[in-house]
């Protein structure tokens, strides 16, 4: 991992970010509609439960099933994409991906590269690492677009700006672009978004993509999209390259179908998106349009980790919905950016840790009640509240040797284990349990008045006066 | 070592020893997609793209040009990017300049004239080489007579599509046609008008591409 993200510590900081967005009204309102909206969405898409679970079965057995050749598919897929021409880079790190993609722009001399969506491009900080290298790194996607005007970063995977409102959009527009007026019109604010970024295609001299799937067979990078700026940032500019991580792959192009039913129904309820983009090589003799250099970068960070053990491996069939996060009750309470790491939300939760270990992370899979809702809408079926009870052992048992995790123990207290430790001893055993409950109704008058966050909301928790037990034997029974 | 076998060299120590069958994707869609008649695929891939946005009209081999010329004239575009070397754009290239029509064509590689084509084409036509009933979906192949910013640039795009080449879902085109022995360097599914909801959830169109989508859908019996 490189000293560039241990540095970063999303844990810190997490309860006041998340008090934050609570304590504000109106960001409260924009994630809870906003979360309504795409969960109803995606009900919609769903209307026969049959044929939902048959479904997410078949996605979870196409996942489960290319990750046990991962290795094998990652080489046939780099056999199969230079085969067609399109140049193969592996990275450990965000560093290291970094230096791959600039040191191709630098080969280029481009000053400017145009960026489709991209998650994992935000996970390696790509942006700052272009603006240090003097490299112009322009987000294409509106909603990202939008939150790099703005100086953010995007709060949802899927839909980047849902944090803001069309006014606040609109001001930021009427401030940050040359020439443009307020207007609150959300088809003239697309207009205004539009027309700076057609240049911009026309300008670039990269482009710049994540991916969707990469299939092994056909050495062939999907792109799943609305807008078409992918289609731009891989077609206009005269290089592509595209940044993935290592799990995004399938071995046949048989199993895209049911990933990309299950992908866009999932995250956006739509039956499918307006473009789905599958490239297979850079321009040949003859045609006149296209990159002349296709790159693809495949990125570990971390994800090794997670592969190393069978239970988190799980971690790494998610195919990004984002429909975990549309029903978290957390999430729609404290919003995206509140979490502080690139993928926020439950999966953000059980994905980050194997990122940036999990001493920058420990506290965020306490964050969830368990309800088990982001389990139950996973398209491919990760078990994702079984992975946090398991990142919670993970993160605040003692350490140990040969830990399946980075930072290990990283949450460990030894006050906080004896207490526990305690609990389970008392109620384990009817006598001490009978002690403690006769002590706490006797001194029950000790408890505090204010008892942390439990008061700032509720009354005070006070053992009560008398005990069940003694209640029923004074009833004889 | 490199980062390459680095990562690999990871991987494969804990590659599991077995490996979990290969999921019957066959299977899955025999058993929960229905095979409609041509007709009926026909209307359903109609229902499905006018839901996401796109004009569709039901044109013959007779009268297509001139319902083209029909949908242009509505619009008020008098400039149209074909491809040389096609039936279709021929056709449309012998037509439509004696009705008012500059019909310009993609005769050179991009680079020559890339702002021309960002600023200065107001529509295109493209052929779809088939198309999806389930999803109401294009499929474009594009090539060295019809390249890949055609169907991207012009903010209106008009696809000529054979409704005898709609299949029930993508899995069934994919199959049907052996993608996976040969794939070109660029595959499109295309459904619907450029869009975005990232502003407020509200839904726009022409967010980058084309903002129209005008589907000519081609029977032998005008429907």
């Amino acid at each position: 991992m490189s000293e560039h993200i241990l540095e970063f510590k999303p844990s810190e900081g997490f309860r006041a970010r998340s008090k934050a967005v609570v304590d504000n009204p109106f960001l409260r309102q924009s994630f809870r509609g906003a979360m309504d909206f795409l969960m109803s969405k995606r009900a919609a898409q769903f209307p026969d439960s049959e044929e939902l679970e048959s479904l997410r079965t078949l996605g979870e057995s196409i996942r489960q099933y290319n990750l046990a050749k991962l290795p094998t598919l990652l080489e046939q897929l780099e056999a199969n994409l230079m085969r067609n021409g399109i140049q193969v880079h592996w990275a450990e790190t965000p560093d290291e991906a970094n230096a791959i993609i600039l040191g191709i722009c630098q080969q280029h001399r481009a000053k400017l590269m145009v960026k489709g969506k991209s998650m994992v491009s935000e996970e390696i900080e790509l942006n700052h690492a272009a603006e240090a290298a003097g490299i112009g790194a322009l987000e294409s996607d509106m909603g990202e677009y939008i939150v790099q005007l703005a100086g953010e970063k995007p709060s949802h995977i899927i839909m980047p700006a849902i944090h803001k409102t069309k006014e606040e959009i609109a001001r930021l527009f009427a401030d940050k672009v040359e020439g443009v007026d307020y207007t609150d019109n959300v088809d003239a604010l697309i207009q205004i978004g539009r027309n700076v970024l057609r240049q911009k295609f026309l300008e670039a001299d990269i482009g710049l993509s994540g991916v969707n799937f990469a299939v092994a067979e056909t050495g062939t990078l999907c792109l799943v999209e609305n807008e078409g700026n992918g289609r731009m940032c891989t077609t206009a500019p005269p290089v592509h390259i595209a940044i993935t991580g290592i799990e995004k792959i399938v071995e046949k192009l048989e199993h895209i179908p049911p990933l990309l039913s299950l992908l866009t129904r999932s995250a956006t309820g739509q039956n499918i998106s307006t473009y789905f983009n599958m490239i297979s090589s850079p321009r040949k003799p003859g045609e006149k349009d296209g990159p002349s250099e296709v790159h693809l970068v495949l990125l570990d960070n971390g994800r090794s980790q997670a592969y190393a053990d069978e239970q988190l491996r799980k971690t790494l069939q998610c195919i990004r919905c984002g429909a975990c996060m549309n029903h978290c009750p957390v999430y729609t309470r404290i919003g995206g950016h509140a979490y502080g790491t690139t993928y926020p939300g439950p999966i953000g939760k059980i994905i980050s840790p194997h990122m940036l270990g999990l001493e920058a992370t420990s506290t965020m899979a306490t964050a969830s009640s368990l309800c088990g809702a982001c389990g139950e809408v996973c398209p491919v079926k990760i078990p994702i509240p079984e992975l946090l009870m398991r990142l919670r052992e993970e993160a605040f048992t003692a350490p140990h040797a040969n830990p399946a995790m980075v930072g290990q123990g990283a949450g460990y207290s030894w006050l906080m284990t004896s207490v526990w430790k305690g609990w389970a001893a008392v109620y384990r055993s009817p006598s001490l349990y009978g002690v403690a409950t006769w002590l706490g109704s006797r001194f029950s008058w000790l408890m505090p008045s204010k008892q942390g966050a439990w008061t700032s909301v509720r009354v005070p928790l006070k053992p009560a006066p008398r005990r069940l037990r003694d209640m029923l034997k004074e009833r004889g029974e | 070592m490199n980062a390459r076998d680095r990562i690999l060299s990871k991987l494969k120590a804990k590659m599991p020893s077995t490996t979990p069958a290969l999921p019957d994707v066959a299977g899955w869609f025999a058993t929960h997609r229905v095979v409609e008649s041509a007709a009926d695929k026909a209307k359903r891939f109609r229902a499905c793209i006018e839901l996401a946005h796109a004009e569709v009209h039901a044109v013959t081999s007779a009268n297509w040009l001139a319902k083209l010329l029909e949908v242009l004239r509505a619009k008020q575009i008098n400039k149209l990017l074909v491809a040389e070397e096609t039936a279709h754009g021929d056709a449309v290239l012998n037509d439509f300049p004696r009705h008012g029509i500059d019909c310009q064509t993609y005769d050179l590689p991009i680079e020559a004239w890339k702002s021309e084509m960002f600023q200065q084409t107001p529509a295109s036509l493209t052929v779809a080489r088939a198309a999806i009933a389930e999803t109401g979906t294009l499929i474009l192949w594009p090539d060295a007579d019809e390249p890949r910013l055609m169907s991207l640039v012009p903010p209106v795009h008009v696809v000529l599509l054979d409704a005898g080449k709609i299949y029930n879902t993508f899995f069934e085109a994919m199959q049907a046609e052996g993608w996976a022995n040969g794939l070109p360097t660029n595959a499109l599914l295309i459904s619907g008008p450029s869009k975005t909801a990232d502003i407020q959830q509200t839904l726009a169109y022409g967010a980058h591409g084309p903002k129209e989508l005008v589907v000519l859908m081609l029977t032998e019996d005008e429907q």
